[in-house]
């Protein structure tokens, strides 16, 4: 008994019951679930992954048709889902820092207009902004039949934007060498250069070296003959234009109203960031005869930078999240894909049991990773 | 520390509570006092709320029918529209006791979903609608074009095996909200529209000008439409599905809402067993005597519920088709009631 009065005792004690009784519920739960499904005939488990889909899915990131099975079509549906949060999680990010900047213009018709994208965005809802969006692109855009031809074989039609092909005939795998090669030289010459900048305080031409070792490879690769393209050209059928590369108004819509959300917040991020930053910063930096603009690239970002990672992370997760409102406009993601699955097999539990825990895997993955920059990042107080 | 131990406790309950509502669902809907159903999300036709707010189409008919059955009374039904991903959870759920909700049978779903289906009450089959402009006359001339459709697999996949068929290839764009797919439809993101053919008549109806668009004449499936109630429930199987043959040996037998008073005094054995005249046939499935009599005086026959909803002379403007008595060629054929 006096071990209870000992206090780390109890701490592990209670401890333990508690991870205890969670365990004992959710095995509960667990064994509910699948006795009262055993009793009511429906099929459980997740054999039903290998059968065939035999459903196509219009878009595809990875190689996809429908002879393949069902676990291949979900993994199209993630593959969808990250595209298309990745990209306006970049796009998003690219405009939210601008129009966070213009927030602090000194010209009162900027400041003011960049206001009213921030305050328009962020208080309607996204999935009224993509009703919006796909609307438009329905209804301002003709149909295919009248499609816009933009340049010599690139068409713009409410079916959406359809571009030439690239295909390699040679050299692809190459190429893709070349072009991690150039990188990676171009990161650790550009580093180099910073650091001899630093020590030395003299100027050097780092920049441009580091441009060359970026493109050189690729151009002598090309320039010597390593790599044979064709373009596959778009021709218009009956009804569709076919082959070359479609990009879909779902897409378009999607990606436009996921960006344009992100951009909202991270411009509200950049500006409180930048506010932040002691007003002693900015006089120190005049008075060393930066202009105002060299001012904010040189001082005031870079320090900015630190406090708005974290909020980011939160940013960064919310689009992910939002992605499956795709449904709404018929851009076959994770949950498009899901739903097809569940209404075909009837597996209702399983299908969103993958799906919960695809996005909760990759949320995962998406805070770690912020959190690993964000200690790079932040500063190293003693 | 104490409110995490808390609530994992609640929750423990909740997963111990949840356990299956295996009760007789006659049971539960007398002692409820009011017939839960499972209908569409506003389809015209089918089920759509009037502008009084009263739920009507053919399906809510059906769901009438069987409340009549069971308590003499058309009104104590309430409508929950379901989501066609869902459908099949709120029956096994017990949320609904019937779901009448333009649902194919098929092999798998009541083979693996723990669903009984009642007998078809609508023969159908998947078709194209495109819009005249289009100048095209037969499915098989749709390759390449983009077909919007609602998610689900007996629109996708008979879409896929046909054009696969075919040799053919197209463009599929799912839509989750019927809404969202008419107006992608009618906005020209897709030249054609694919969809049960009652569902296409449905949405045709709905057009700006029915008359631009066509249904082509090709049925790419069979979809036999039937109420379906959750399996081992025998004695309410029962009830669904002589509530449906009900309206259809009313049909054969010339009962109408309007003439089933007078039917009353028929000579006819068979009508009057189905009106509950001669032979008490009502107990033995624990309904009134009288079940018969009062679907019919409440609801109509198969025929009448068909033209109110859907036939020539509503904006879906369907004919028939398979869907009539078998005696003059169509596939309606009610067991004897006897």
């Amino acid at each position: 008994m006096t071990l209870f009065y000992d206090k780390r005792f109890r701490a592990w004690f209670y401890q333990f019951c508690a991870v205890g009784i969670v365990l004992i519920a959710g095995w509960l739960m667990f064994a509910t679930v699948s006795d009262n499904l055993a009793k009511q005939n429906i099929a459980t488990g997740f054999g039903y992954l290998d059968r065939q889909a035999g459903f196509i899915i219009s878009e595809t990131t990875i190689p996809y048709q429908e002879t393949d099975t069902i676990g291949r079509a979900l993994l199209v549906g993630i593959a969808n889902t990250v595209k298309v949060s990745l990209l306006a999680a970049i796009l998003g990010t690219i405009i939210g820092l601008l129009v966070g900047i213009g927030r602090m213009s000194r010209n009162p018709l900027l400041q003011r207009l960049m206001l009213s994208y921030v305050e328009a965005l962020r208080n309607v809802p996204l999935l009224l902004y993509l009703f919006l969006w796909y609307a438009i692109l329905l209804v301002a855009l003709p149909p295919v039949k009248e499609a816009l031809e933009l340049a010599p074989h690139v068409y713009l039609s409410n079916s959406g934007l359809v571009l030439p092909s690239l295909t390699f005939e040679k050299g692809a795998v190459f190429l893709r060498w070349a072009v991690i090669l150039g990188i990676i030289a171009a990161f650790f010459i550009r580093r180099t250069a910073l650091h001899r900048r630093v020590e030395t305080g003299q100027p050097n031409h780092g920049g441009l070296v580091a441009f060359f070792a970026l493109v050189g490879p690729v151009l002598a690769l090309v320039l010597l003959g390593g790599v044979a393209i064709t373009w596959e050209v778009p021709e218009a059928g009956r009804f569709r234009i076919t082959g070359g590369l479609h990009i879909r108004p779902e897409f378009v819509a999607l990606l436009v109203g996921l960006s344009l959300s992100v951009s909202a917040s991270v411009a509200e991020i950049v500006r409180a960031g930048i506010q932040a930053i002691n007003k002693g910063q900015w006089e120190a930096a005049a008075a060393l005869g930066l202009q105002r603009g060299r001012v904010m690239r040189l001082v005031i970002l870079p320090q900015a930078l630190r406090l708005m990672v974290p909020p980011l992370t939160n940013i960064y997760l919310t689009v992910f999240k939002n992605s499956s409102l795709a449904i709404a406009i018929g851009y076959p993601d994770l949950v498009m894909v899901s739903n097809t699955v569940m209404n075909q097999t009837g597996q209702a539990i399983e299908t969103i049991a993958i799906f919960m825990a695809v996005y909760l895997g990759l949320s995962v993955a998406i805070s770690l990773f912020m959190n690993w920059y964000n200690g790079r990042v932040a500063l190293t107080e003693r | 520390m104490k409110k995490s131990v808390l609530t994992v406790a609640g929750v423990a309950a909740l997963g111990a509570m949840a356990v299956s509502a295996g009760a007789a669902t006659l049971d539960t809907v007398k002692g409820r006092g009011k017939l839960i159903c499972g209908v569409s999300l506003a389809t015209p036709g089918f089920a759509a709320p009037d502008d009084k707010g009263r739920m009507t189409g053919f399906d809510a008919d059906i769901c009438r029918s069987i409340a009549v059955a069971v308590f003499g009374d058309g009104d104590k039904v309430d409508f929950v529209p379901t989501n066609i991903n869902t459908r099949f959870q709120a029956v096994q759920s017990g949320e609904v006791d019937v779901l009448s909700r333009q649902t194919t049978l098929t092999y798998t779903r009541e083979a693996s979903l723990g669903l009984d289906f009642g007998p078809t009450v609508f023969y159908d089959g998947q078709g194209l609608m495109v819009a005249k402009s289009l100048g095209v006359a037969s499915a098989k001339e749709l390759q390449d074009a983009a077909i919007c459709t609602l998610p689900g697999t007996t629109t996708a996949q008979n879409l896929s095996d046909f054009f696969r068929t075919l040799g053919a290839k197209f463009e599929l764009v799912v839509f989750e909200s019927p809404d969202e797919n008419r107006a992608a439809f009618f906005g020209g993101r897709c030249q054609a529209i694919s969809s049960d053919r009652s569902d296409l008549a449905s949405i045709r109806a709905v057009a700006n000008n029915p008359d631009d668009y066509i249904l082509l004449p090709e049925t790419i499936s069979k979809e036999p439409l039937a109420p379906a109630v959750r399996q081992n429930d025998s004695a309410w199987r029962d009830i669904v599905s002589w509530s449906v043959w009900m309206l259809m040996a009313a049909e054969e037998k010339g009962i109408t809402q309007a003439n089933v008073d007078e039917k009353l005094k028929s000579e006819d054995p068979e009508i009057q067993r189905m009106l509950g005249v001669t032979d008490e046939l009502g107990p033995m499935l624990g309904l009134d005597k009288k079940w018969g009599y009062n679907i019919i005086k409440s609801v109509g026959n198969y025929g009448e519920v068909f033209e109110r909803n859907m036939g020539q002379g509503t904006r879906l403007g369907m004919t028939r088709g398979p869907n009539t008595q078998w005696n003059a060629g169509g596939l309606l054929y009610a067991p004897p009631i006897r």
